[in-house]
């Protein structure tokens, strides 16, 4: 727990602001979004733990939720779209001190940078992702992406859409992810804890918070308002602690299975570096020294 | 291992791409994240050897987009990095190229050139990457390339890129060739002590007023290292001086200009040329890795036969020498540009020549190096054409 939090210093709101760029507020997010939800529960998890605020680095990549890089008052790099876990990549072997998480959209993350993503996991990177999934490319408007429902309305799927969506615990599992939890902008708490064991792990950890985007899936679909959605998710939400995850896909106004699914134990990538090499702490080595 | 081995101060026999490796170790790369390809797999394979033995990481990532987003982390983790390819990884490079020059990260990308396009010639030579290195990203920017023309300035030309990566907090290119990257010749690796080394310039501001975009005086901002505590915002949006995002014409001109003008304000400490018997040229050859080594003998032919043909090699590509082309162009009748593609550098001496002088562009489709007679042929028939003494010449007679 933050100290100064703690002996009452500083009240919650004081704290969590510590963490934003009160300077870039308010933000761009529409009213019901649920990234902010996610960002909050993610400062609240961070406050916490008392991790040093220098010792953390978010990255994003592009699209609504990538924005949260731009608000939260620490390294922050929002990149290009995709490529989010990559630049992590390099981020975290340059400076193994770093807490660095990447905090992301559905598209980002598994369409565009999906390769990137299973190999992050295959390799057992020690970076932690959270994606936000809202069904949708907000941002560009509204159109159907790789977790879209199918049969939902999007911008570019007019008549329904016909494809089937990622189910993004199973797919994080499969490539070997060693945390992988999902919970909807419901489940506040739960967010926050899963941030925290995520943060508490080595490896590539993984926490997908579902949101409501009324604006551009929410209106199309029957959710007019973030409040119907956030109902929704609070009436249709079952909580199912380790479900295999192959089952917890995800159907237009069904079930919303949530829960932590994976909490595994593997070398991750730099314990196989160190363990063929000794500790390599690039940050102390990385200069040539004179003869 | 020693520190030490970072630099194999000695005489060795080996390859372009050996060399390049070796030059981004002396220059203290600590982080390689690559992708195998033709011709420029054995610098990841070298790098993936020595970067273990010098506390180093290599990794091989799952493409170049991820190579290239992963070493823009990596230096801003505080650590020298760099990756290689060839054509269709430099292609996959270039969005996250344009983030390199956008978020003013340095480090150093060496493209080994095949033929094109696409998969074209995997073994063979091709210099037909030049002007995608110039403007393969979208967007308004400059770029600083190296040319190297053999496996010996493949080791200096690296430290180079890394110099002026870190002088100019950009993203610099080695634009090497399949040729000079798989010949094998002498490399002299001098003691560690006489490579001119330049590190990164650290904020000289107390944190709370530091700015990672605000501009020094040569235009180049001082830049911190993500985990010393200054909450840097780095973003390829259009931004500020503190980093933060400004979506306005305005802001657009401002940094956009300010990234296009560190360069061009810096030519003159950029600009390397190699020239011999320029001064009494009527015709100079103009070329660039192992073109110019070819052109080399062509005019070596040419003055033996008491030609007077001058050459000058760009061992920096990029920014292109336009003062100099400009001024030679007055004096010279022409310039014949050989390169191993259809006139992709000659271009711009010609642009730079501005009407003052010919340009004679020595195409080749790829695969394979001019031959020096060919390159003597066209200088020779450039000659016939006295363009600039025509008159005085008729006269004479």
């Amino acid at each position: 727990m933050n100290a100064l939090l703690e002996d009452g210093t500083i009240d919650q709101e004081t704290a969590v602001e510590q963490f934003l760029r009160m300077d870039r507020l308010p933000h761009i997010w529409c009213p019901g979004c649920g990234i902010g939800t996610a960002m909050r529960s993610t400062i609240e998890a961070l406050l916490e733990m008392n991790i040093p605020q220098e010792d953390l680095a978010v990255v994003s990549g592009i699209g609504c939720t990538a924005r949260t890089a731009g608000y939260l008052k620490l390294d922050s790099f929002h990149t290009t779209h995709g490529r989010a876990i990559p630049f992590a990549t390099g981020l975290k072997l340059a400076n193994p001190k770093l807490n660095v998480f990447v905090f992301s959209g559905d598209g980002d993350l598994f369409a565009i940078g999906g390769n990137h993503l299973i190999h992050a996991a295959r390799r057992n990177m020690d970076i932690k992702v959270i994606c936000v999934n809202n069904f949708i490319y907000g941002m560009t408007g509204g159109q159907v992406g790789c977790t879209t429902p199918t049969h939902s309305k999007t911008s570019t799927s007019p008549y329904g859409n016909y494809e089937p969506p990622f189910n993004l615990p199973f797919l994080a599992a499969a490539a070997g992810a060693v945390y992988v939890a999902r919970w909807t902008t419901y489940h506040v708490r739960q967010i926050k804890r899963s941030v925290q064991e995520a943060f508490s792990k080595r490896g590539f950890c993984f926490v997908e918070v579902i949101s409501p985007c009324p604006t551009v899936y929410g209106s199309r679909n029957g959710f007019p308002t973030g409040l119907d959605m956030m109902k929704y998710f609070k009436a249709n939400s079952q909580t199912l602690a380790g479900a295999d995850p192959r089952d917890v896909g995800i159907e237009l106004g069904g079930k919303i299975k949530v829960g932590k699914f994976v909490d595994a134990e593997r070398p991750t990538f730099q314990n196989m570096l160190s363990e063929m090499w000794g500790d390599i702490g690039l940050q102390e080595n990385r200069m040539v020294e004179a003869e | 291992m020693s520190k030490e081995r970072g630099v194999l101060t000695g005489e060795h026999f080996v390859n372009g791409d050996w060399a390049c490796a070796e030059g981004a170790l002396a220059a203290g790369c600590r982080f390689f994240a690559g992708y195998p390809i033709t011709p420029a797999t054995e610098i990841a394979e070298r790098m993936s050897k020595r970067l273990p033995e010098v506390g180093g990481v290599f990794i091989q990532m799952e493409d170049e987009i991820a190579s290239m987003s992963a070493i823009l982390g990596g230096s801003w983790g505080g650590v020298k990095s760099m990756t290689s390819t060839s054509g269709p990884g430099f292609s996959l490079m270039m969005e996250n190229f344009g983030l390199g020059l956008m978020t003013e990260t340095p480090c150093v990308v060496v493209n080994v050139q095949r033929g094109g396009p696409s998969t074209g010639l995997p073994t063979l030579v091709g210099q037909a990457d030049m002007m995608q290195a110039r403007w393969g990203s979208h967007g308004d920017y400059e770029v600083i390339a190296l040319a190297p023309q053999s496996p010996q300035e493949c080791f200096d030309l690296t430290i180079e890129a890394f110099n002026l990566s870190e002088t100019f907090r950009m993203p610099v290119l080695v634009m090497s060739d399949e040729v000079v990257g798989h010949m094998t010749e002498k490399v002299t690796i001098p003691r560690l002590a006489d490579i001119r080394l330049v590190e990164r310039r650290k904020p000289t501001v107390p944190k709370e007023s530091y700015k990672p975009f605000q501009p020094t005086e040569d235009l180049v901002p001082e830049m911190c290292n993500a985990g010393e505590g200054y909450f840097i915002h780095v973003t390829g949006l259009t931004h500020n001086e503190k980093g933060y995002p400004v979506i306005t014409a305005e802001a657009q001109e401002k940094l956009v200009r300010r990234l296009v003008d560190k360069v061009r304000v810096n030519v003159d400490r950029i600009i390397k040329l190699e020239e011999r018997f320029v001064d009494d040229a009527d015709v100079i050859v103009v070329s660039y890795g192992i073109s110019a080594r070819t052109a080399k003998s062509a005019v070596a032919m040419a003055r033996a036969k008491g030609l007077r043909v001058g050459f000058l090699r760009l061992i920096t590509a990029w920014p292109f020498p336009e003062k100099q082309i400009l001024e030679l162009a007055h004096r010279v009748e022409a310039f014949v540009v050989p390169e191993i593609n259809f006139g992709q550098m000659a271009r711009e001496v010609e642009r730079c020549a501005a009407g003052h002088a010919l340009t004679v562009p020595v195409t080749h489709a790829g695969g394979d190096i001019h031959h020096p007679e060919k390159v003597l042929s066209v200088i020779e028939s450039t000659l016939k054409l006295r363009v600039k003494r025509q008159v005085p010449a008729l006269s004479a007679q």
